[in-house]
């Protein structure tokens, strides 16, 4: 196919002969994956296809039998999303992963609050409120979305776009290196998944290389630079949505056509 | 037709949605503590005229500052748990057996005051681990474990106390610091007592943790969503021990400013204390289902309690009256806590 020819690059985030297995169920037969700088790569592929355990091996939630993962070229490994995090590879749930009573800032500071300086941060464990009110405000407009117009209000008050929004500014404002969106559009109007769609594009133009995973063909065509079909645990192909068509995609997704 | 407008409205969201009721909802939806304080109002206004005055002379106000002091301590820690959608039913007998732990190791023990206040202290806090090692580790619900340990604080109270009364004279004398929380400090014809004013000040310290610090905005992340804190990186299991803990350490607070009020150590004050918290936490605005509540709701809650016990006999209504009235506010509040939270949906 015509993959991943322009890019010599190397890859930001790479994994090689992913294994996973659930008793007898492998869900994971040797699976690659390469991520490059500046990308939108989108993962594709039918339910059981390995999708989410490759995800899950990326983002820490899960540990790989064998393979290897590597960052930056850098062969790492994480006991937890925690580890992933603290390494750059950010990802927003599917579930959506905020906290609905409390407001945009704290949701996007949640975990890694910051304190103001000096007696009041270090004796009295004071939050620097206004530094991350003015910070997540700054990190929204960055993202276009700065139409919301009260970063205190609580999430839950927003649309389901806007949460989205929320997550992935979250995701994307802490010098993450890498993003990975689950299903971003999969709750969404048409309306809100343009919007989020554009999100994506606007920190793909700024340089943030972006896994998507989704089941959405015409969104996955809108956004992805390359598009990663997994099946059946492995990666079979991967394709340029510019040269070709969703059908074909689907095709090769359920098994229908074969990639020479 | 109403099948269109009905979809119309999920789609276009209740920020397009106008009336006064809805105006009424989003503000409290946004102001949790609107509603005790309105109910603390007219309920004193109420009284006030009820009772031809008698309510609203500082004598009285001193009165119900002194009744609601104990309670009032125990339904900071009680506010702490609910909000991690958590429930301390033990929150009495805990303070009951933490303040005959101080009573004694002074009375029996010849420890000095201020260390007997700190090994009561660490009873707390070592009762309110238990709790948090129960529900985190072993998983139990919070409600099983605590009203377990109801009856076995209860339980552990009477043996160690062989329900006898320490007396006064037994806590070293009006002076002695275990009696220092019953002071009197008069302004004018206002008296409240140091334990009044050590309450208050629970009340700032703990709003400022609440709302200042990176501790308590972890309490109310646990509460609302606990995988989303999970995923954002918040050790929920070390948030909820603490909560325990910190409620332990107000079974102490509480249990000095018991000493304070009844003058002695027994094993039987305070025996409506457990449910109360709970009610002062709910009229206070604060939601059962976690995340979501204030804790100048929750003394406002503890007010309207002790202010509809005190009016209602003020005003000359039958003692029997009262539970009445507080069971009725109960279901109100959580009603409205029902009807407040539909805003989000």
């Amino acid at each position: 196919m015509s993959a991943s020819t322009s890019t010599t690059a190397i890859p930001i985030l790479s994994a090689k002969g992913l294994q996973k297995r659930f008793g007898r169920v492998t869900a994971l037969n040797g699976s690659d994956l390469e991520l490059y700088p500046g990308e939108v790569l989108a993962v594709i592929g039918d339910n059981g296809a390995g999708k989410s355990s490759l995800i899950k091996c990326l983002s820490g939630a899960m540990s790989p039998d064998e393979g290897e993962i590597r960052l930056d070229g850098a062969p790492v490994s994480f006991r937890g999303p925690q580890e992933a995090r603290a390494a750059g590879i950010e990802t927003v749930y599917q579930t959506l992963a905020v906290a609905p009573a409390l407001d945009i800032a704290t949701n996007m500071f949640l975990g890694r609050e910051r304190r103001r300086p000096g007696v009041l941060g270090n004796v009295f464990r004071m939050l620097d409120k206004a530094g991350m009110r003015r910070d997540a405000k700054t990190a929204l407009d960055e993202l276009g979305i700065g139409t919301l117009q009260d970063i205190t209000q609580a999430v839950e008050t927003l649309s389901g776009g806007q949460r989205q929004a929320v997550a992935v500014a979250r995701a994307a404002a802490f010098g993450s290196k890498v993003v990975i969106l689950d299903e971003p559009t999969a709750a969404l109007g048409v309306k809100e998944s343009g919007q989020v769609l554009q999100m994506i594009r606007d920190l793909r133009d700024k340089g943030l290389p972006i896994i998507l995973i989704s089941h959405n063909m015409p969104h996955v065509f809108d956004v992805a630079d390359r598009i990663h079909i997994q099946r059946l645990g492995q990666r079979v192909a991967v394709v340029d949505p510019k040269s070709v068509s969703m059908s074909d995609a689907v095709a090769i997704m359920t098994g229908a056509k074969t990639v020479a | 037709m109403e099948t269109t407008t009905s979809t119309l409205d999920a789609m276009t969201g209740f920020s397009e949605r106008k009336g006064f009721a809805a105006q009424v909802q989003r503000a409290l939806h946004r102001y949790p503590t609107l509603s005790p304080a309105f109910v603390l109002l007219v309920a004193s206004i109420a009284f006030t005229v009820l009772s031809d005055g008698k309510f609203a002379r500082a004598g009285t106000i001193g009165i119900i500052l002194q009744q609601t002091a104990v309670m009032a301590a125990l339904a900071i820690g009680q506010t702490l748990i609910v909000l991690t959608a958590g429930v301390d039913l033990a929150v009495g007998t805990g303070m009951l057996l933490t303040h005959l732990v101080i009573a004694k190791l002074f009375f029996e023990r010849g420890l000095p005051a201020p260390l007997a206040l700190a090994a009561g202290a660490g009873v707390g806090i070592g009762l309110g681990l238990v709790h948090g090692l129960l529900v985190t580790k072993i998983k139990l619900p919070p409600f099983i474990t605590t009203l377990g340990t109801f009856y076995v604080f209860q339980s552990l109270g009477l043996v160690y106390s062989q329900a006898r009364t320490i007396s006064k004279n037994d806590l070293g004398g009006l002076n002695s610091l275990l009696l220092w929380t019953g002071k009197e400090l008069g302004f004018g014809k206002l008296k409240i007592t140091v334990g009044v004013v050590l309450v208050f000040v629970m009340y700032l310290v703990f709003t400022y943790i609440l709302t200042n610090t990176a501790w308590g905005s972890h309490v109310y992340s646990t509460g609302d969503d606990m995988e989303a804190a999970r995923l954002a990186g918040i050790d929920v299991t070390r948030v909820i021990i603490s909560v325990y803990m910190v409620a332990g350490l107000l079974y102490a607070i509480g249990g000095w400013v018991q000493l304070g009020r009844s003058l002695s150590a027994s094993s039987n004050a305070a025996v409506d204390v457990n449910l109360e918290t709970i009610t002062a936490v709910v009229i206070g605005g604060t939601s059962l289902f976690g995340g979501r509540g204030r804790l100048s709701g929750t003394l406002i809650g503890a007010l309207v309690v002790s202010v509809f016990r005190l009016g209602l006999t003020l005003a000359g209504v039958s003692p029997y009256w009262q539970n009445f009235a507080i069971g009725a506010l109960i279901i109100v509040a959580v009603g409205l806590d029902q009807w407040i939270r539909k805003v989000a949906k």
